[in-house]
């Protein structure tokens, strides 16, 4: 109870960063993979972030830095190129999406890690570090990040709030979008582009192998919640931001705890909750329903047959009651 | 005052050197019920793609109101097929009817007052109000096809082009969506439709647009809808054939009366 307290309190100004920059991640990932879920482009979302690494690498090597915006503005061009490269391949050759995204999703990641690999046997002293971008490292998040993270979530808030009629439009029926006269090709040329920028910032919490969750698990579990798009992105930023608080909390307790992975479990869990106890769309919820209405009908038959029998046939009308109590039971 | 809504010229489309469409040539007046008809495959949804600019064309070119597309665009409507969402998107039918109103010019600005009264009114045209707040997942096909429409009708357009309204609907919801058809064309708007069942369409249509890849004729119903196009449209499809040519054979239909009767 003292750790929750002292926790929340946020006087401890490493808890403070881990906290502030993993909420910021939490909720443009939660907001971003709204979109991405409706647009069925999960996969996708894995694949950039997998593709994002070689650009981290190439940003260290061509600008000698490891400033957050330098290697933001590489996993930015990284992320993009992956993207372009899969709807080029999808279009111009037979293959199927999901081939392309495997493929385009393993080419970027194997050039990274050998981009990775060769920096740092380079021996180059400034490299330490980078490897934080293949399994996220929470706890290394400094102030000068969630500065950055907070413009991400910035720009991210902006143009969702500007263009959201558009994404709306563009994500329940794309051709009518294009009917009506929408610019189509910038609206999503603006969602990709905050979902990048959204995966180059999560993956330095956690990785790159985890991203897609981030991106997905949040949305997911919300659209079991609502069936309205706005109540969707807000409950997927909330479920975003208390999985973040609860991956912190978790490795400020036990300190040899990742607070990234804990996240994505967090989230995980936050998931199988939704699925299990939304009222309307998740399984126990669904499956009681269905159980009443069996339960109903039955007692309906067994009244039924009841009115049929002969008034003198006591025996059957014993037989029909001890029916009745055992369907009654399973209330 | 332009006497043709649709124009289309050489119109050529095709899938990896494909053709679907090919050489499709015709001119459709202002006012009109115009069926598209042909067998499967023979190119229809993407004739009404085409003329929307939703696919590119290898050639030939398509105007309404004499006019290229992007100068009418406010004035021309279109439905697509049912099927090409999903339904279990998050938005109430209201939502959907909604998007009616959205423009280009108004992408940046709130829907106002008057959008949200002119949504009301279309779900009322197809008599969907006491739905309005309803899940879009919760609705049967005739009843989401009638959102589609009212979607359609928001955005109170001169010209509609739509994608098989009929097909997958309940008799109450076909009968629906003739009567406001109907309407429509009597309010002088001019609808062109890819319809699949032949039995309707003498019933339902003042023009018809029989086609299988190559345009196979365009004009009035009484002119067009002979057996002989009929024969060069669905050539080889002998079961369609026979009902058509039993259709035929009847000889003598009726003169088409002014309302139809539903």
């Amino acid at each position: 109870m003292n750790s929750l307290l002292e926790f929340l309190s946020l006087s401890d100004p490493n808890v403070r960063m881990v906290v502030w920059g993993t909420t910021l991640l939490g909720a443009s990932a939660g907001l971003v993979g709204v979109f991405t879920l409706l647009r069925k482009r999960a996969l996708l979302g894995d694949a950039v972030a997998h593709s994002i690494l070689p650009g981290v690498c190439l940003a260290f090597l061509v600008g000698h830095s490891k400033a957050p915006y330098v290697l933001l503005l590489g996993a930015l061009v990284a992320g993009w190129l992956s993207l372009l490269s899969i709807d080029f391949l999808v279009r111009r050759t037979k293959l199927k999406a999901d081939s392309v995204i495997g493929l385009v999703l393993s080419v970027f990641f194997g050039l990274g890690i050998w981009l990775l690999t060769s920096i740092q046997q380079s021996g180059v002293a400034s490299q330490s570090g980078l490897d934080k971008f293949l399994f996220g490292k929470a706890a290394s998040i400094t102030s000068q990040d969630v500065s950055m993270f907070g413009w991400v979530v910035l720009a991210v808030v902006v143009i969702l709030l500007l263009f959201y009629k558009g994404f709306k439009v563009l994500a329940f029926d794309e051709d009518y979008a294009r009917a009506i006269g929408m610019p189509v090709r910038l609206l999503e040329f603006l969602l990709s582009t905050i979902t990048v920028l959204s995966i180059a910032v999560g993956i330095q919490a956690v990785g790159v192998v985890l991203m897609a969750s981030l991106l997905i698990a949040p949305a997911a579990a919300a659209r079991f919640w609502t069936d309205r798009l706005s109540v969707m992105l807000l409950l997927a930023v909330g479920m975003g931001i208390l999985a973040a608080w609860a991956g912190a909390f978790i490795s400020f307790t036990a300190p040899s705890m990742p607070t990234g992975p804990w996240i994505v479990l967090a989230l995980a869990a936050l998931t199988v909750f939704s699925m299990l106890w939304a009222p309307r769309r998740g399984v126990l919820g669904r499956w009681l329903r269905q159980w009443r209405y069996a339960r109903k009908i039955a007692l309906e038959n067994v009244k039924c047959i009841e009115d049929l029998v002969p008034t003198g046939r006591l025996d059957l009308k014993r037989r029909i009651c001890r029916h009745r109590r055992k369907i009654r039971l399973f209330k | 005052m332009p006497t043709s809504a649709i124009e289309v010229h050489n119109l050529t489309v095709s899938y990896n050197q494909r053709p679907v469409l090919w050489d499709v040539d015709f001119t459709l007046p202002e006012g009109k019920l115009i069926a598209i008809v042909g067998p499967n495959g023979s190119g229809k949804t993407t004739l009404l793609k085409s003329i929307m600019g939703l696919v590119p064309l290898s050639g030939g070119f398509a105007r309404l109101f004499d006019q290229p597309l992007a100068d009418v665009r406010s004035q021309v409507s279109y439905v697509p097929q049912r099927e090409s969402v999903d339904w279990d998107f998050p938005a109430r039918v209201k939502d959907v009817v909604l998007m009616g109103r959205y423009r280009p010019q108004n992408l940046l600005r709130r829907l106002t007052r008057l959008d949200r009264e002119v949504a009301d009114w279309a779900l009322e045209q197809v008599r969907m109000k006491e739905f309005a707040q309803r899940q879009i997942s919760q609705l049967s096909g005739g009843q989401q096809q009638r959102v589609f429409i009212a979607r359609s009708l928001a955005q109170q357009a001169n010209l509609y082009l739509m994608d098989e309204p009929f097909a997958g609907v309940d008799a109450a919801s076909e009968k629906a969506i003739l009567e406001l058809l109907l309407q429509l064309k009597d309010r002088g708007k001019t609808l062109l439709i890819v319809h699949h069942d032949l039995n309707t369409v003498r019933q339902y249509f003042d023009w018809v647009v029989l086609m299988n890849t190559r345009l196979v004729a365009a004009g009035p119903v009484e002119e067009v809808f002979t057996e002989a196009n009929l024969q060069a449209a669905y050539g080889g499809q002998l079961t369609v054939l026979a009902q058509v040519a039993d259709r035929v054979q009847e000889g003598g239909f009726p003169v088409r009366k002014k309302e139809v009767k539903i």
